[in-house]
């Protein structure tokens, strides 16, 4: 368990946060990343297995939702194939802002092995992606890093919050 | 007003309710308990299905047109893909079938090493239909108990050839690897320890579980004579009393000089196949502890030798060079079968997985196909489904133990 | 002079021949007298053209025509109660035919039959669904692959592939890496027509490099703002193999060594 070392010289004696709005909104934003349940195939079983006893997941602060609406990262682990890649671009456009999307797995990054039809060769065709993560299947402590590579990605930005604009958006 | 627009769904068009009272939903590709990428578009009158129609193909790779443009070595890597819970069961299924096609025989210790992955491989696919199967109808904790031992079985798996899913731990004619020093002894308390948690956490949990034995009995009834017209195999088709296990009556491996039983079922319900999986575990761990046994007396030869379509080991590659240009070639070019047409089954996890190969005599397939065991149940889900309520839809699927890379290959 | 590419089977080929090869054949038994498989064959009579056991497997070829009636006599008289897979083989570069096969299994006797028929290209063939029930996905995954129509089969419509798809994937004629409706497909689906520009063609070249690319990749310790344009003025040359074009050394060609530095 961390030692909390409160310096109260620092403060005037009080336990008190000094911040700026813009750390603070990142800081909620970067702990509590709540994913969307999006296994298409093989990384699926793998980030069950990150989610699951032994590489815990939920001390990131994370919780897999099932609704779209509800999740703030979209973690595509598996294949997405071509029947399905209009659903996938669906589902992100429901998911509310500020929204991040990580690829997980060669399949997702590139289309992988799969050089054939009926891929896609790489999620990034149709859906903007933050952050990348090669393996085959990576294993779960590589999903937890990409996660955590997020989480300072999230916090190096700007909490934007008046703005509509999307952040992440460089495909339309 | 929405406006359409290509990039945000319109939503204002889309009817629930018909005229008759009959609501369709869609229980779409990406839903928490459906497995993996299942569409299953069901109407329903109040609470009860009437008519379920599934809708597969969004996990569809072409890996059988893969096979037309690969060599037969290139491809077993996608083979770990199918069904990728337990994946040497498909390597293994696959290289057997090159080896019928070839006519050759793996030695004795590769039989033993594939025949204690392959019955690895059934204990973790089988923990895993435990844990989603539970974690669909609502016993959250028994997904996290089981993918705690399936990570010491993992772990095994990864001793030996290096991966957590995605084996390819089998070659076409043998092992490429030995097993390491100590890993027989950890496989032996892996046993002891699966067997007493196989009876102690999940049989205590959930066999007498009144919740578990409401929502289980009688849901997913499915006759004898249905069952096999719809093509279902291994533990669907056992669950209906029917006594057909591959490998006592079409054995391959070692498992003719094995001494197990198959467990059989005549409830034809999803309780009956839920005590049909425990038992199996049980079966398991009497093979492999067999298993143990047999791997000292085995000498160390590891590949077939067949050195038209098969390597020598490292060692005579690194030093021969006779080897070394065979191998050469086999790398290259790619080993040329003879011509003809192999269908071998075997029991995998999840029923019956068989490879039909034929050849042209070049060194890439001509034709591959995989009858894979998923794709038949998600078939029998338009039968089974009808008349059963929305809550035993979700039992039903965690019952057929479909995977999706199978189904869609 | 470019090279020939047979365009009725785009299948890749090994790249080195063995020019004097000539292959085995996997061997063919006869059917023993009394065994199990003596019977079925008794039962079949005259209207298996060919039977013989191949790897412990008795395999039948018949006439396409009467695929129904030999199933039910193999069903009802043999026991053969399960039909565990059924598909076709595209063979219409060499023989204008597809060749289908039905695997059968007895569950008593523990057999398997594999009935093997030929239809030409255009013809249809009637389904066995009311036999055995597993025909239901098998046929139409044999539709959707290879474009055989089925007869009185109760759904038929595409399985695998989007049911606006076009082009029958498994056939030798259909690349691996999909014709170019394929290849557009998910662009055309999401965004429109329009935005095939915007996104660009797909990567099937699994080795190419892009040397300036900023915008996925990581330059740990390098790092850039993204799409910032680090080519310093060099435009980037792409890598080009010399079996695809012929190069002409007297030009600007795609090879950097062309440069003397």
């Amino acid at each position: 368990m961390a030692q909390h070392q409160v310096n109260y010289a620092s403060a005037a004696g009080l336990p008190i946060a000094l911040t700026s709005v813009d750390k603070l909104v990142n800081w909620g934003r970067s702990n509590s990343l709540w994913p969307l349940t999006y296994g298409l195939a093989c990384c699926a079983i793998e980030m069950m297995a990150s989610g699951a006893s032994r590489y815990d997941f939920d001390r990131m602060g994370t919780i897999f939702r099932a609704s779209p609406r509800q999740a703030d990262v979209m973690i595509l682990a598996g294949t997405l194939s071509k029947k399905h890649s209009e659903f996938a671009r669906r589902l992100y456009d429901q998911m509310t802002e500020p929204k991040w999307v990580i690829s997980m797995g060669s399949c997702a990054n590139t289309g992988g092995m799969f050089n054939t039809y009926a891929t896609v060769q790489g999620v990034d065709r149709i859906i903007p992606v933050d952050i990348y993560l090669p393996g085959c299947a990576p294993r779960p402590e590589t999903l937890q890093y990409a996660l955590m590579m997020l989480q300072k990605k999230i916090r190096r930005e700007s909490a934007n919050m008046n703005n509509n604009t999307k952040q992440n958006l460089r495909l339309v | 007003m929405q406006q359409p627009n290509k990039l945000t769904p319109f939503f204002e068009n889309l009817n629930f309710e018909r005229d008759d009272n009959t609501m369709v939903i869609n229980f779409g590709p990406q839903h928490p308990s459906a497995h993996g990428q299942l569409r299953l578009v069901l109407e329903l009158d109040g609470e009860q299905v009437v008519k379920a129609y599934p809708d597969i193909g969004y996990l569809h790779r072409g890996i059988e047109k893969m096979a037309e443009n690969m060599t037969y070595n290139e491809f077993l890597p996608t083979t770990d893909r199918l069904d990728y819970i337990a994946s040497t069961s498909n390597n293994y299924a696959y290289a057997l079938a090159v080896e019928k096609l070839l006519g050759i025989e793996a030695p004795r210790r590769a039989q033993v090493i594939r025949t204690m992955l392959l019955e690895l491989n059934r204990i973790i696919s089988h923990l895993f239909f435990i844990a989603t199967h539970a974690l669909d109808v609502g016993a959250m904790s028994v997904f996290l108990y089981a993918f705690r031992e399936r990570e010491f079985a993992m772990d095994l798996m990864e001793d030996y050839c290096g991966a957590r899913l995605t084996h390819s731990a089998v070659r076409i004619g043998g092992v490429p690897l030995d097993i390491p020093a100590g890993w027989i002894e950890k496989l032996a308390s892996f046993c002891t320890k699966i067997e007493h948690e196989v009876e102690h956490t999940y049989e205590a949990l959930l066999t007498e579980n009144r919740i578990w034995k409401m929502r289980l009995e009688n849901v997913g009834v499915i006759s004898a004579e249905e069952a096999l017209s719809w093509g279902c195999t291994g533990p669907m088709l056992r669950g209906s009393g029917v006594n057909w296990d591959i490998r006592k009556e079409e054995p391959y491996e070692l498992y003719s000089e094995l001494d197990f039983d198959v467990p059989v079922s005549d409830r034809c319900d999803s309780y009956g196949r839920y005590r049909l999986y425990m038992a199996e575990m049980h079966e398991s761990v009497k093979i492999l502890r067999q298993l143990m046994v047999m791997y000292s007396k085995t000498e160390p030869k590891l590949m077939a030798h067949a050195p038209q379509y098969i390597s020598a080991p490292k060692e005579e590659i690194m030093t021969q060079n006779y080897a070394l240009m065979q191998h050469f070639v086999l790398v290259t070019q790619g080993m040329r079968p003879p011509k003809g047409e192999v269908y071998v089954p075997t029991e995998s996890p999840k029923g019956e997985l068989g490879f039909y190969i034929k050849s042209e005599g070049e060194p890439y397939a001509y034709r591959l196909k995989c009858r894979a065991p998923s794709f038949f149940h998600t078939g029998l889900l338009q039968e089974i489904l009808v008349g059963t309520y929305i809550a035993d839809v979700v039992t039903i699927i965690g019952t057929t133990n479909i995977v999706f890379g199978e189904v869609d290959r | 002079m470019r090279k020939y590419t047979p365009k009725d089977n785009v299948q890749g080929k090994s790249y080195y021949t063995d020019r004097f090869w000539v292959a085995p054949r996997v061997p063919r038994m006869e059917v023993e007298e009394n065994s199990h498989f003596a019977a079925v064959a008794k039962a079949l009579g005259k209207k298996a053209k060919e039977s013989y056991v191949e790897i412990g497997q008795l395999v039948v070829h018949i006439d396409a025509k009467k695929v129904v009636e030999i199933m039910t006599i193999l069903k009802e008289k043999c026991g053969y109660t399960q039909c565990s897979e059924q598909s076709a083989v595209d063979y219409l570069a060499q023989d204008g035919e597809f060749e289908l096969f039905y695997q059968l299994l007895n569950i008593t006797e523990a057999k398997r039959v594999r009935v093997v028929c030929r239809i030409k290209k255009g013809e249809a063939i009637e389904s066995i669904t009311s036999l055995f029930k597993s025909a239901n996905f098998a046929e139409r995954e044999m539709f959707d692959m290879f474009g055989i129509k089925v007869n009185n089969h109760p759904f038929l419509k595409r399985i695998l592939m989007p049911d606006d798809w076009e082009g029958h994937p498994l056939l030798k004629t259909y690349p691996l890496h999909g014709d170019e409706f394929a290849s557009w497909y998910e662009v055309d689906k999401i965004f429109g027509k329009e935005y095939r520009d915007v996104i660009g063609p797909e990567n099937r070249d699994p080795s190419r490099i892009d040397r300036y690319d900023t915008k996925r990749f990581s330059r740990v310790g390098y790092e850039v703002p993204f799409a910032a344009d680090i080519s310093e003025g060099e435009k980037e040359n792409p890598i080009e193999y010399s079996e695809t074009i012929l190069v002409d050394y007297t030009k600007d060609s795609g090879k950097q060594l062309d440069e003397r530095r």
